[in-house]
């Protein structure tokens, strides 16, 4: 009796735990929304007046609006190319044996450890010494390598996961290896392949230390842009576009979760 | 041999991608090797200057600092961390367990730059904290919070929480529930089962966690760069100075090449360290 009574307290006292860092959590962003409303354009909580005036202004800046379409065009084409690299890497890691095998998967995965200003840095004085430093192909690049980890490893999840006697019948029954890989297995990875594009899109969308110094004036992304608004301005557009922000991605996640099955894509829920 | 269709075609562009990654760490490790021309971006004559003058205290400081502040970092993370994982790993209500998952994991893909200007609206002379403690009464004029070890710290656990979940948990997914069953079974109470059976078993999680934690603080530079603002540096912020302020690319590039090699230093000790922790875990 004395038992239950204390895992029951014990059951009590972790639930709390879990909800207070879960406020921790979202502690920022509820702060950040509430500021986001505020009329005036010094903080105080509880604001006083409340407008959507900062909405509008962040949506009218200039620097915000290219800073969207320079990042729209770089996750696009960053987390594409990371996707058909790590796609068919991810196949040839699973099935095949080729020299260097182990040295390009280590390479590749580095990034993930490599801080990112070195990355960036590295990025940078290559591209300056070929004369690339002002455009896109230098920030699209170091971009792919960035995020082609999160590809790999959900596209590879995904083959490890797939039957393969599915394509074996496929075969046995005369279909060519093309035509395995076309109606058989791109059409079984698709969940993966969605997922890993997301995240590297995602991903790539938001990264800041790298773009900081890959990018030039013409081509900086958003979050470099709102780096640089921060150090200037302190007036409440920046919580504005936060909040635009932070819904966003959390509708991203959501949908990401029901239909994709968030869980599984990082590989924190096991199939029952 | 099996036949492998497709094996250039499939390994060519990525091999094209690890060349490239390669080449970008080949020009930081040459530049490091380089003399500083003013008001050049051209590296001069082979030398080694730039890594004698890491030996400055100056650098030296920043260098402790950085180390220090990963480190305390990787720490909270993993004590704050471990519930939220146990908890998505453990609820049985699918509800509760995808608002645990994306509240968990929404601020991994918010990106440095909106984190942090959000712990400076909380953290701000006129920030929450200051304005919610002045209002009960608490402290009659600001508390200075930003600008401290404290604050930064306390962003960078934001920053790194997610990860941290997310490693946390896959380990603890794959614990078969049949251990804890059975510990409990023979008489162990809760605390017992969780501290000789489950706590060993998500070993590999936790040095997962942990290492990504740190390489991942080593790389922050919005959070210390605004929230430190000049009082708390980290090495990103001197690369950052160093290279975009001042374009003394040959010494910023000795600066990354330093801090890789003791991230990299850092991380195998961690992990030789936890090797003993590391035969509880599954195999």
């Amino acid at each position: 009796m004395a038992r239950s009574t204390f895992q029951r307290m014990l059951g009590i006292a972790g639930a709390f735990a879990v909800l207070a860092i879960l406020g921790f959590v979202i502690l920022p962003a509820a702060v950040v929304t509430l500021a986001a409303f505020n009329d005036k354009a010094i903080l105080a909580f509880p604001p006083q007046t409340w407008s959507w005036r900062w909405f509008a202004k962040a949506i009218a800046y200039d620097d915000f609006r290219s800073g969207f379409g320079n990042g729209v065009i770089v996750a696009g084409w960053a987390s594409s190319i990371a996707l058909l690299v790590g796609t068919t890497f991810a196949f040839a890691l699973d099935r095949y044996a080729f020299p260097l095998k182990r040295t390009i998967e280590t390479v590749l995965l580095s990034s993930l450890v490599v801080p990112h200003f070195t990355i960036g840095l590295g990025f940078l004085i290559l591209a300056a010494q070929i004369g690339w430093a002002r455009g896109f192909i230098v920030v699209i690049a170091c971009h792919v390598v960035l995020v082609l980890p999160f590809v790999l490893r959900s596209v590879y999840v995904s083959l490890r996961n797939l039957d393969q006697r599915l394509e074996l019948a496929a075969a046995s029954l005369g279909a060519s290896p093309g035509r395995v890989l076309v109606t058989v297995t791109l059409p079984l990875l698709a969940p993966g392949l969605v997922g890993g594009w997301l995240l590297a899109a995602i991903l790539s969308f938001n990264e800041f230390t790298a773009s900081l110094f890959v990018t030039a004036q013409r081509t900086q992304t958003l979050p470099v842009a709102m780096y640089n608004y921060v150090r200037e301005y302190a007036d409440p557009s920046m919580a504005a576009l936060s909040v635009m922000y932070i819904l966003a991605t959390a509708t991203l996640l959501t949908l990401a979760n029901a239909y994709l099955g968030l869980g599984k894509l990082l590989n924190v829920e096991t199939r029952r | 041999m099996k036949p492998q269709p497709f094996l250039r075609t499939f390994v060519f562009p990525a091999a094209l991608c690890a060349l490239g990654f390669l080449a970008a760490m080949a020009t930081v490790l040459q530049y490091s090797l380089r003399a500083y021309v003013p008001g050049s971006l051209e590296a001069g004559e082979l030398t080694l200057d730039n890594f004698s003058a890491l030996l400055k205290p100056l650098y030296a400081r920043v260098f402790l600092d950085t180390v220090w502040i990963c480190f305390l970092t990787a720490v909270c993370t993993l004590i704050v961390a471990y519930p939220i994982a146990y908890a998505l790993v453990r609820a049985q209500n699918r509800l509760i367990k995808a608002a645990i998952l994306i509240i968990a994991v929404t601020p991994l893909f918010l990106g440095e730059v909106v984190r942090t200007y959000s712990w400076i609206v909380v953290f701000g002379n006129n920030g929450f904290i200051n304005s919610a403690l002045l209002k009960l009464g608490v402290i009659d004029h600001p508390l200075q919070i930003m600008f401290t070890s404290f604050a930064v710290i306390t962003a960078l656990v934001h920053v790194t929480l997610p990860v941290m979940v997310i490693m946390l948990a896959a380990a603890l997914a794959h614990i078969d529930p049949t251990y804890e069953r059975a510990a409990q079974s023979l008489g162990a109470g809760p605390i017992r089962t969780f501290v000789s059976v489950t706590l060993p078993l998500s070993a590999p999680g936790i040095i997962a966690g942990v290492t990504t934690a740190f390489a991942w603080t080593f790389s922050a530079f919005a959070t210390p760069q605004l929230i430190g603002g000049g009082q708390v540096n980290m090495i990103s912020n001197l690369v950052y100075q160093l290279g975009l302020a001042s374009f003394n690319f040959p010494f910023a590039a000795a600066l990354s090449v330093a801090g890789l090699a003791l991230t990299f230093a850092i991380l195998s000790l961690l992990r030789f360290a936890a090797r003993p922790l590391e035969k509880f875990g599954p195999h």
